[in-house]
């Protein structure tokens, strides 16, 4: 049984390094919410079946609470805010995919180097995923650079988060509960900030692109 | 019970103020609160030094004398920059330059702002301290962004994204911190516990958690504003209205500067070597020179007193790199003396670009005749600032390159060369826009320029004559970081 499970967390965490891959190159920005709403359940329930076959009962309540927050509440806002900022169909021209692509393999095999001297150490079933976790992270960060709108680069952000969460999850059986409360409220109530502040920089400057916002440099 | 008091009082600010903003006594209710908390803070500190470290609240908090200096330092600052911004807002308002609605924003941010820096202080547990070194920034991104300008909105973009991903390295980094010590003390809500992780830091996983604290130095390195990572600094300092600005330079960057070296306490007992030390001494010192050189740039006031900030922060971390009880001591008194001597800098700076209606240096002419009190605060800021005699950041300096000379010869040259740059950019423009032909009219509003003066007379002190209680607070708190 723990041998299946095992099998099981790590497809789910391999499907989690697809995901990331896929958000990547993704330019459609509706696409983009989609993905991180699937990003949020494989992250949910690969956590719940680290919960089943580790007896971790914590580990439950952070996959329900990854559930809610990340798969539905997260997704709602963005939705809601790209129709009302009318960016539903908006579509970013990105630099040379390919290229981010194999900048992106790189970084998985990095990430890969990085973790196996303390998956090494872990003593969790979930410890051959750390890497993966690592990549994911990495490869929101470079999403993050790649992007030149708003709405994709805080998509980034918050899938960086969720690649941290996972790596939480496999190297320590997740955070104490105190502290996951509070990163999820961190990250709940920066959504909402960021909300108000797209409006913002909208009604200056008449565009969510951040090509317009280059203004303050060091001459 | 004084900690909850500490905790309660800006928390019911933020949300009254939330409420009532928009009322004629806001600024004043503001100003009260902070009063409330600083209150709280000395009877705290007051019984930290008769009692020694404590912990409360199930041992979720925790108070030694390290902490409890910030604690008195973040509600004292806290305190006078309400009392700055009482007319300074004001002003703004007269200028048209803000709404109510904003004014609102505003105080309930300041409150909020204030409460999640100081549980960021008081908490035991990292991970705690982690979110709200988060919630420091997301209180403090529409506060940067507060005159809707599309500079401000830049530099607030630029702020919560720069430190969202830097603080998402701390995060990583503390994740790797619980991996280590989940061996040691067992799963769950304890192994988060600095008290428990000092306890046992020497059988902590050396591997993992130097890599953890390079994770850590990078993350809360970017809200201390060590450079590479500082490109937000200058615009989130320059754009955001100027209490803002002060208190984010005297005290937000202390509060990040904090973390790293908590930090830097487990790594070291754990390691038993001095990477850490080596890893903040390079920041540091790539910092001061750096922000140096940067300085002679500016055109912007604001922006060349932010790096100014980032050379102080610099030369602090390198301080608390070196370790041993003398740059500990001296990392701590620089600690205090910059950030009152800068929120006084940045008091007088507001008022003056009130005055002349810019930013813009050259400008800005004639402070002392116009307003005698705005161009004498600015001028003694800027020469406590730039260390001279006898204020306390010439004591602080001197203590820290003196220490320097004797464990890192090699660093001197480096540290001298860009003091002296930097004194050179800052005196020649602070000379020119203090003297010189007038410029500007009168404000709407009378300035509040005795915070400028109580806190420069702090400095002043704190270089004639460290009181010995001081002096025996600071010792016990080195020896604890060692």
């Amino acid at each position: 049984m723990a041998d299946f499970s095992g099998q099981l967390i790590n497809l789910f965490a391999a499907l989690l390094l697809l995901v990331s891959f896929a958000m990547l190159s993704q330019r459609r920005v509706l696409s983009l919410i989609n993905l991180f709403a699937l990003q949020g359940l494989l992250l949910s329930a690969s956590t719940a079946i680290v919960a089943y076959s580790s007896h971790q009962h914590h580990l439950y309540y952070s996959a329900a609470l990854t559930l809610v927050l990340k798969v539905i509440i997260l997704p709602w806002i963005l939705h809601r805010l790209i129709r009302k900022l009318n960016v539903k169909w908006d579509v970013e021209t990105l630099f040379n995919i390919p290229t981010t692509m194999l900048v992106g393999i790189a970084l998985v095999v990095f990430a890969f180097n990085l973790a196996a001297p303390i998956s090494e150490m872990a003593g969790t079933i979930t410890k051959s995923t750390l890497g993966i976790a690592m990549a994911s992270v990495l490869l929101s960060f470079l999403m993050m650079i790649t992007r030149s709108k708003a709405v994709p680069q805080v998509i980034g952000f918050l899938a960086m988060e969720n690649g941290l969460f996972f790596a939480a999850t496999s190297a320590t059986y997740g955070m104490p509960m105190v502290v996951e409360l509070g990163i999820a409220l961190d990250v709940l109530i920066g959504m909402v900030i960021l909300g108000i502040f797209f409006f913002q920089i909208r009604e200056t400057f008449d565009s969510l692109d951040l090509k317009h916002m280059e203004k303050l440099k060091e001459d | 019970m004084e900690i909850l008091w500490i905790l309660a009082i800006p928390l019911i600010g933020g949300l009254l103020l939330a409420l009532f903003g928009y009322q004629r006594f806001a600024p004043e209710l503001n100003s009260v609160m902070s009063f409330g908390t600083f209150v709280a803070s000395a009877f705290l500190t007051v019984r930290v030094i008769t009692d020694g470290p404590m912990t409360a609240l199930n041992e979720q908090f925790f108070v030694d004398s390290f902490n409890v200096f910030l604690v008195a330092l973040t509600a004292f600052v806290a305190f006078t920059t309400s009392l700055f911004s009482r007319p300074y807002m004001r002003i703004e308002q007269a200028h048209g330059k803000l709404t109510i609605n904003m004014l609102r924003l505003y105080h309930s941010m300041y409150q909020l702002f204030t409460f999640t820096m100081l549980v960021a202080l008081l908490t035991n547990n990292l991970g705690i301290m982690w979110v709200a070194m988060e919630a420091a920034t997301l209180t403090t991104v529409l506060l940067v962004s507060l005159y809707r300008t599309p500079a401000s909105l830049e530099a607030a973009w630029k702020y919560f994204i720069l430190c969202g991903v830097g603080i998402a390295q701390a995060l990583f980094g503390t994740i790797l911190l619980y991996f280590a010590a989940e061996k040691v003390l067992g799963a769950g809500g304890n192994a988060l516990l600095w008290t428990h992780l000092d306890a046992v830091k020497a059988q902590l996983e050396p591997t993992v958690l130097s890599l953890a604290f390079v994770f850590l130095l990078v993350g809360y390195g970017t809200k201390v504003g060590l450079a590479p990572l500082h490109n937000w600094l200058p615009d989130a300092h320059a754009e955001g209205p100027t209490p803002v600005s002060a208190v984010l330079s005297g005290l937000l960057l202390n509060v990040a500067l904090y973390a790293v070296v908590r930090s830097k306490v487990l790594v070291d007992g754990a390691l038993g070597s001095h990477l850490a030390g080596n890893l903040m001494m390079g920041f540091g010192l790539l910092s001061v020179v750096m922000a140096a050189f940067f300085l002679s740039r500016q055109k912007d006031v604001k922006r060349m007193f932010a790096y100014s900030s980032i050379e102080h922060m610099g030369l602090m971390t390198f301080a608390f790199g070196m370790g041993g009880p003398v740059a500990t001591f001296a990392g701590m008194l620089h600690m205090t003396v910059h950030s009152l001597t800068k929120s006084a800098i940045f008091f007088a700076v507001g008022h003056a670009t009130q005055k002349s209606g810019t930013q813009l240096m050259e400008n800005i002419r004639g402070l002392i005749t116009t307003n005698p009190t705005i161009g004498w605060g600015l001028a003694i800021g800027s020469l406590a600032i730039l260390g001279m005699p006898p204020f306390g950041v010439f004591a602080s300096e001197f203590l820290i390159i003196t220490t320097a000379m004797h464990a890192y010869p090699w660093t001197t040259p480096f540290l001298l060369a860009a003091l002296g740059v930097a004194f050179a950019a800052i005196f020649s423009r602070v000379q020119s826009m203090v003297f010189g032909e007038t410029s500007g009219e009168r404000l709407p509003h009378p300035p509040a320029l005795v915070p400028v003066f109580v806190h420069l007379g702090l400095v002043l002190l704190l270089g004639l004559y460290i009181p010995p209680y001081l002096a025996d607070w600071y010792r016990q708190a080195a020896a604890l970081i060692g």
